[in-house]
């Protein structure tokens, strides 16, 4: 199984991300922002960071970069994404997702284990979750304060696409709390904390993390 | 040279914690008459000459595209010398 991690310029934690594929028992492939295939990925993550110095807004540069065209149109074909922090922010601008990501609402940039519900399950990133279940997971970002419109917020609720959502105290004014979204299908999933960082206890909060990705590996391997 | 300028402000709607933070700094320095404050961008492209109708349209859509993000975002283009 290969998962491809994205490097743009600026990018931060596509090492940890990698390293989280390999963790999960998948190989990964470094994918370069100018690359023009995905050299037989079969699944994608967007890492956190700051691609592109988040000049302009937070994701718009990257999601004009050669490899993202690629990604955007396997996506559309059902090809597993994952945008974590700077990579949902990027798939929001490439519109795989709906909304935006603006500046926390207490202006300051979080980093903190943050508490969160994984409230759907039949993703291709979350599938190895109990539906409801608690975890701790490293938050840290400035924009990271979800957006969207009365209509949108409704039918994200309605069709259960929250994948995940803050408990305990607001971290950054998202409405309804949201964390993190999918996309219709389940295939493409944007999370503002930070799973990468959390798959063993030596180097995290917690193993929290590890399921995101393993669940991608069981959806490949069940293919 | 003439300069197409494209102004982005955040929706109404968008909560806006910069223009925020600005809007009560702006009492502690005297400007006690600025009731609030919303922050935007503004992008200057320059042209030789002055620019055709097409080449305005053509940068309506640079802003709907890139300039701006029309989920969070409202936008204006005009010219000016």
């Amino acid at each position: 199984m290969k998962v491809g991690v994205v490097t743009f310029p600026g990018s931060l934690d596509d090492r940890d991300a990698a390293r989280a594929v390999r963790a999960a028992g998948a190989e990964s492939v470094a994918l370069w922002h100018a690359d023009a295939d995905l050299h037989g990925v079969e699944a994608v993550i967007l890492p956190g960071g700051f691609s592109y110095g988040d000049y302009l807004r937070c994701g718009a540069i990257s999601r004009f970069a050669p490899v993202m065209s690629m990604i955007i149109k396997q996506a559309q074909e059902g090809m597993p994404v994952l945008g974590i922090c700077n990579g949902f922010q990027v798939l929001c601008e490439s519109h795989l997702l709906p909304g935006a990501l603006t500046r926390n609402h207490g202006l300051h940039f979080l980093c903190t284990d943050q508490k969160l519900r994984i409230e759907k399950t039949d993703t291709a990133w979350t599938s190895s979750f109990v539906s409801g279940v608690e975890i701790v997971i490293p938050l840290k970002n400035g924009e990271g304060s979800f957006q969207c419109d009365d209509e949108t917020l409704e039918i994200l609720e309605r069709e259960g696409r929250v994948v995940a959502r803050y408990l305990g105290d607001d971290p950054n004014g998202s409405r309804n709390r949201i964390a993190g979204i999918s996309n219709a299908r389940g295939n493409v999933v944007g999370l503002m904390p930070h799973p990468e960082h959390a798959i063993d206890p030596l180097t995290g909060p917690s193993a929290d993390g590890l399921p995101f990705f393993t669940s991608v590996l069981t959806q490949l391997v069940g293919k | 040279m003439a300069k197409i300028v494209v102004d982005v402000m955040l929706k109404p709607e968008i909560l806006d914690p910069q223009g925020q933070a600005i809007g009560s700094a702006l009492p502690r320095l005297g400007f006690s008459f600025a009731k609030s404050v919303r922050q935007g961008k503004r992008f200057e492209i320059e042209v030789e000459g002055q620019p055709t109708q097409i080449q305005l349209e053509e940068i309506g859509k640079a802003a709907e595209t890139l300039l701006a993000n029309p989920v969070i975002e409202n936008f204006s283009v005009r010219v000016e010398n």
